[in-house]
């Protein structure tokens, strides 16, 4: 049961890097001039797109959750109405946390932006695809020894790798190189990319090594 | 010898300190450069530094002179474009007119780092790169013993007029005939310290007793200071100049004679950044331009030029007639051995360059090296014991075996200082030394070696001892102690990288951002979980933390003190602060995250971003005086009512009036304007309001030591320690809102705003041990540092702070005022810090020492792994415009965080001379 669980999640997982590297590469065929430096907010644009249409379209498929209640129309689209609401507020929190982190605040207003938007792809999105609008799963999952599932363990490390990354990504901003990819915010937003790819990859993994000492208890 | 770990610590930086000021004084040799000169000081002296004779011998006969009449006009801080940029066509007609019709020669000459007034007069008078030491010496300007131009000049029967900046007459005290010189402290002058050079300029050029005439004009260079080089004053005093210049071009022609001619140079000691101060080594601040103006110059052309353009012809003739005629491989394997060739010149060529431009005394920075290392070790070695609860280590002074040790050692050293000495051929600072201090610091050596020795040895012998007790360790860190570790580590690493010590403010900002965050999470953690977590939770782990602590006590091991805040945290859970205080703590974190946004967008500093727009900027320019009052005064109101609380009556009141007297000094010397104030008052010095601001500083501290005084006296008394150390703390505030710029203010402000804000919602309730508060403090220290405006770069050390309240420059006031003015950040913080623990003192006896230690070892670990950084460094590029000012400010804030450390372990004196009353 949980070693098919665990390769489902590697599948998972695989599937969403794999996406990230196309997203990287095939536009390219249709629209000359896209580079992922070169037209990086395009690059932003549908990096967020894909990751988020993915990760809804697995969760759907792969059933997630772990309570999976019958419940009335209105009340499903209430929680939609709900996630979109949640997902709106992170990025404007993440794009207020890189605007004290010492971004501009009136100039690159939309770079900061569609980063912030990048990295709500990244964290909230797959909080709220998987746990829903419900603050205090939040708090539970982000707590040590709260997670209740290898779902939510992925979640963890995903959501720390990328956030991780994206600090990361920050460090060659202020040498003095001059190269492209110093341009804020792509360091940071390809850090946080690489970060959120290798969360990927590891998480499976870690699970696999560790899933002997990994009890979940269910409430 | 028992020590506690306060004094230890103490003593460890004091014997640092040594440390570095021998590597300093190895790394800017500037001694070992005039030493032959000092020698020869002996000699009567009425006459500056007589020739070698090798000199006298080359020079038999005096070369006749090419021009008649010298006139030198050194206009300060002129920087390019005011001459050939388009302000100088706009303002400097004349002078625009005369290069361009071609009687002159015009140059941009660079200025090399440091930019400072004295050695850029040194540098354009001897023709010598001026060392970074020179900096440190430019307000007290020594007489100048090297050979120059002056001095040549003299011997050789010239007559010599100086009016202008006292500088020169300080290095040329003996040398003009004729001199009247102008102090040029006083920064907020712009007209009268030109007027009194241009008053006698009528009267001596009517004269024909004079061949060399110097003219050093300091209005720009003031106007440059207070308002920046776009300032509107600007264009009236280069019209001003021009004027001069065209008065004194039109005398030396109508004096002319066929024979002589006469020259006019104009010339910049050095430009002034886009600030419109100067010391680094931006653009603008070290291109000046450089004028030979002479009607010689119509007439011949210069020889050298002309042969090296025919030189430069037939070179290329002679490329192109080879590769015409010949094609073959031979002629391939002559071009790759002519490009090695070149290659090989051009290395020569530049080591012997850099190999003259820095020389080091490599001896005394190995041995400041040395024992900056050992420090570092025996620091290191002893955190275990320093932060146990007791704070107390047995430091063996006289084992029998070490002492043999030590002697060999002593003896090996000694043996080395011998052949070192004997064998270099350049002179070493080190070698100078009295043989009684080079053995002392030998000893001493030795026995900082044999003390780590001992220690590892006893660290040893512990591992080796079977594990009865349970491991102590608590094996997992918390998110803070990660960051903080990875933090000083960061830090640390990346001071190899020039970018990185041009923008360190960033990685401050970065990391206070980081553990803001950090303490955010840690907040809602202790809010919401550990509220739904179960009671039995908690009791569990006080349970543990009773048998730890009762297996420790049996076995005599120190828990770490990180235990017992450990057990309070858990315990403090249950109780932890409810209703609106809750909310208040969740919020404060963003809060100091707000404020650190707006304060770093105060001041840009740093090279990368400093020309981005500020605040700074936007309140100093002359158009925004009265939002740059409102802003004042409202801070000044806001730094009573944050220090009010905790001072006594007394103090109280000496705090407003001093508060107001900061602000009508602000108002006296024109920074700031009194609501009432309509038309614009003459401005003055402020001497009187200042001094009435340090009466008030001065009784504040002396408020504060009396109550510290008799805390240690009646020993009950322990509330009125806390109250001294925060009067000491609000005179020192009072202090720096003296000196601060007026838009500077708020700094203050957020300092003291964030202090209390993580005191009452952060630290208290969330327990943090004396280490992790320490390294807080200390971090923040240095993000304030920036935040005040400084950077890595001389050129933003505020000069003018010296001076406040000073009829005239004296040293050691101005020195201590400056470097109080810098370092305000964080000295402010370690002071807060030193408040903060020792009203923690009830729950942790020992938490000033603790913060004693971590703080040195704070300052200690970036100093020690720098200097061998530097050491490895020393031929980079970057040596002298960026490394070597940054080994300046890491240096002097070792002496000012030893001071701090004595001053710590005085108070951890008092209180443990109350526990044994």
């Amino acid at each position: 049961m949980k070693e098919a669980e665990i390769r489902r999640l590697l599948a998972a997982n695989l599937l969403c890097v794999f996406s990230i590297i196309l997203t990287a590469v095939v536009p390219a065929f249709f629209w000359d001039g896209f580079t992922v430096l070169g037209t990086h907010l395009a690059w932003l644009c549908i990096c967020s797109v894909c990751v988020s249409a993915l990760n809804i379209i697995l969760h759907l498929v792969l059933k997630t959750n772990l309570s999976p209640k019958r419940s009335s129309f209105a009340h499903k689209i209430s929680r939609f109405l709900k996630c979109c609401i949640y997902f709106f507020m992170s990025c404007i929190l993440f794009h207020a946390i890189i605007v004290l982190y010492g971004a501009p605040l009136i100039e690159s207003v939309t770079e900061t932006f569609l980063f912030a938007v990048l990295l709500s792809t990244f964290t909230t999105l797959q909080c709220l695809c998987m746990l829903g609008p419900n603050i205090q799963a939040w708090i539970r999952v982000f707590s040590k020894n709260g997670a209740m599932s290898i779902w939510e363990s992925s979640l963890q490390i995903t959501t720390m790798c990328s956030i991780l990354g994206a600090w990361f990504g920050a460090f060659p901003i202020p040498l003095d190189w001059d190269r492209p990819w110093q341009v804020w915010p792509i360091s940071c937003s390809l850090g946080a990319t690489f970060g959120y790819m290798a969360g990927l990859v590891i998480a499976p993994l870690w699970i696999y090594w560790n899933r002997k000492q990994l009890t979940y208890k269910s409430r | 010898m028992r020590l506690r770990s306060g004094v230890f610590a103490s003593s460890c930086l004091l014997v640092e300190a040594l440390g570095v000021a021998l590597f300093l004084r190895g790394f800017f040799p500037v001694p070992v450069r005039s030493l032959p000169r000092r020698e020869a000081r002996g000699d009567p002296p009425a006459e500056p530094a007589p020739p070698g004779p090798g000199m006298v011998s080359n020079w038999t006969k005096i070369p006749p002179p090419l021009f008649k009449k010298v006139v030198i006009v050194l206009i300060d801080a002129l920087r390019d474009d005011f001459v050939f940029g388009s302000k100088g066509k706009q303002f400097m007609p004349y002078t625009t007119q005369v290069v361009e019709k071609g009687t002159s020669y015009s140059f941009i000459a660079e200025a090399k780092p440091p930019t400072v007034t004295m050695p850029r007069i040194k540098a354009l008078m001897t023709g010598s790169i001026p060392g970074f030491i020179d900096v440190i010496v430019n307000l007290n300007s020594p007489a100048l013993l090297d050979d120059n131009l002056i001095w040549q000049a003299k011997t050789a029967g010239k007559r010599i007029i100086f009016y202008g900046d006292d500088t020169w007459v300080k290095l040329f005290p003996k040398h003009f005939v004729e001199y009247d010189g102008t102090t040029s402290f006083f920064v907020s002058d712009f007209t009268e310290v030109d007027g009194n050079v241009t008053r006698h300029l009528d009267r001596v050029l009517k004269r024909e007793d004079w061949d060399l005439l110097i003219l050093h004009y300091l209005g720009l260079d003031h106007i440059g200071h207070m308002t920046g080089p776009n300032s509107p004053l600007v264009g009236p005093k280069l019209r001003e100049m021009d004027n001069i210049l065209k008065k004194i071009h039109i005398s030396l022609l109508s004096k002319e004679e066929a024979s002589l001619p006469n020259l006019l140079v104009v010339c910049g000691d050095h430009g002034m950044s886009e600030t419109g101060s100067h010391g680094g080594s931006s653009e603008g601040e070290v291109h000046t331009p450089l004028l030979f103006i002479s009607s010689a110059f119509e007439k011949r052309s210069d020889p050298g030029y002309e042969h090296f353009k025919i030189a430069e012809k037939s070179h290329g003739n002679w490329i192109k007639l080879y590769l015409e005629g010949n094609n073959s491989e031979i002629l391939l394997n002559l071009g790759k051995k002519v490009l090695k060739q070149y290659l090989e010149a051009l290395k020569t060529l530049s080591s012997s360059l850099s190999k003259q431009v820095a020389q080091y005394d490599m001896y005394s920075m190995m041995v400041g090296t040395v024992i900056i290392m050992e420090v570092l070790l025996l620091l290191l070695l002893s955190v275990p014991k320093a932060l146990s609860s007791r704070a107390e280590f047995e430091v063996p002074l006289s084992p029998p075996l070490f002492s043999l040790l030590f002697y060999l050692m002593c003896l090996m050293l000694c043996a080395v200082h011998v052949i070192v000495c004997t064998s270099a051929e350049s002179l070493c600072y080190f070698c100078s030394m009295s043989w009684l201090t080079a053995v002392g610091v030998m000893m001493l050596i030795s026995a900082l070696m044999c003390g780590i020795l001992s220690a590892i040895a006893k660290i040893l012998e512990n591992s080796r001892l079977p594990l009865k007790y349970p491991v102590v360790s608590n094996s997992s860190l918390s998110e803070v102690d990660v960051l903080i570790l990875a933090g000083t580590i960061g830090h640390v690493l990346s001071l190899g990288a020039s970018s990185f010590i041009e923008e360190e403010h960033q990685t401050w900002y970065f990391l206070i951002n980081t553990l803001c965050l950090t303490l955010c999470q840690e907040l809602c953690r202790n809010n919401f979980l550990l509220k739904e977590c179960d009671p039995q939770h908690s009791t569990t782990v006080k349970q543990n933390f009773d048998s730890i602590g009762e297996a420790s006590e049996c076995k005599n091991i120190d828990i770490p003190a990180a235990g017992n805040s450990k057990l309070g945290k858990a315990t403090s859970s249950a109780e932890f602060i409810k209703g609106s205080d809750k909310w208040i703590s969740l919020a404060s974190p963003w809060i100091i995250l707000i404020c650190c946004r707006l304060l770093r967008s105060l001041n840009q500093t740093g090279v990368q971003w400093a020309h981005r727009p500020d605040f700074g900027h936007w309140l100093t320019s002359s158009e925004h005086k009265s939002e740059l009052s409102f802003l004042a005064a409202v801070s000044l109101f806001m730094i009573f009512f944050l220090v009010r609380r905790r001072c006594s009556l007394v103090s109280k009141i000496a705090m407003a009036l001093g508060l107001l007297g900061v602000y009508s000094y602000r108002a006296a010397i024109g920074n700031v304007i009194f609501p009432w104030q309509r038309d614009s008052k003459d401005i003055s010095k402020g001497i009187t309001e200042a001094r009435f601001v340090y009466v008030f500083v001065l009784g504040i501290v002396f408020t504060g030591t009396k109550d510290l005084l008799k805390s240690q006296v009646i020993s009950a008394d322990s509330s009125a320690k806390t109250t001294g150390l925060w009067e000491v703390y609000s005179g020192l505030v009072l202090l720096a809102a003296l000196l601060f710029r007026p838009h500077n203010l708020p700094v203050l402000v957020f300092c003291l705003l964030i202090q209390t804000m993580m005191t009452k919602y952060i630290w208290r309730p969330l327990k943090f041990d004396a280490a992790q508060i320490t390294i807080m403090h200390y971090w923040f220290g240095q993000a304030f540092f920036y935040f005040q405006g400084n950077s890595n770069g001389i050129a933003t050390v505020d000069v003018s702070a010296g001076f406040v309240g000073l009829e005239s420059y004296v040293e050691i006031p101005a020195i201590f005022l400056t470097a109080f003015a810098t370092y305000a950040g964080p000295l402010l913080w370690a002071i807060h810090l030193l408040c903060y623990l020792s009203s923690e003192v009830s729950r942790n006896s020992a938490a000033v020492g603790h913060g004693c230690f971590c703080y040195a070892l704070m300052r200690s670990i970036p100093v020690a792994i720098y200097i061998v950084l530097v050491t490895g460094l020393r031929y980079h590029l970057f040596i002298w415009s960026v490394f070597s000012p940054k080994l300046l400010y890491e240096g002097v804030h070792v002496f000012i965080t030893a001071t701090i450390c004595l001053f710590f372990t005085a108070m951890d004196q008092n209180h443990s001379h109350k526990v044994q009353d």
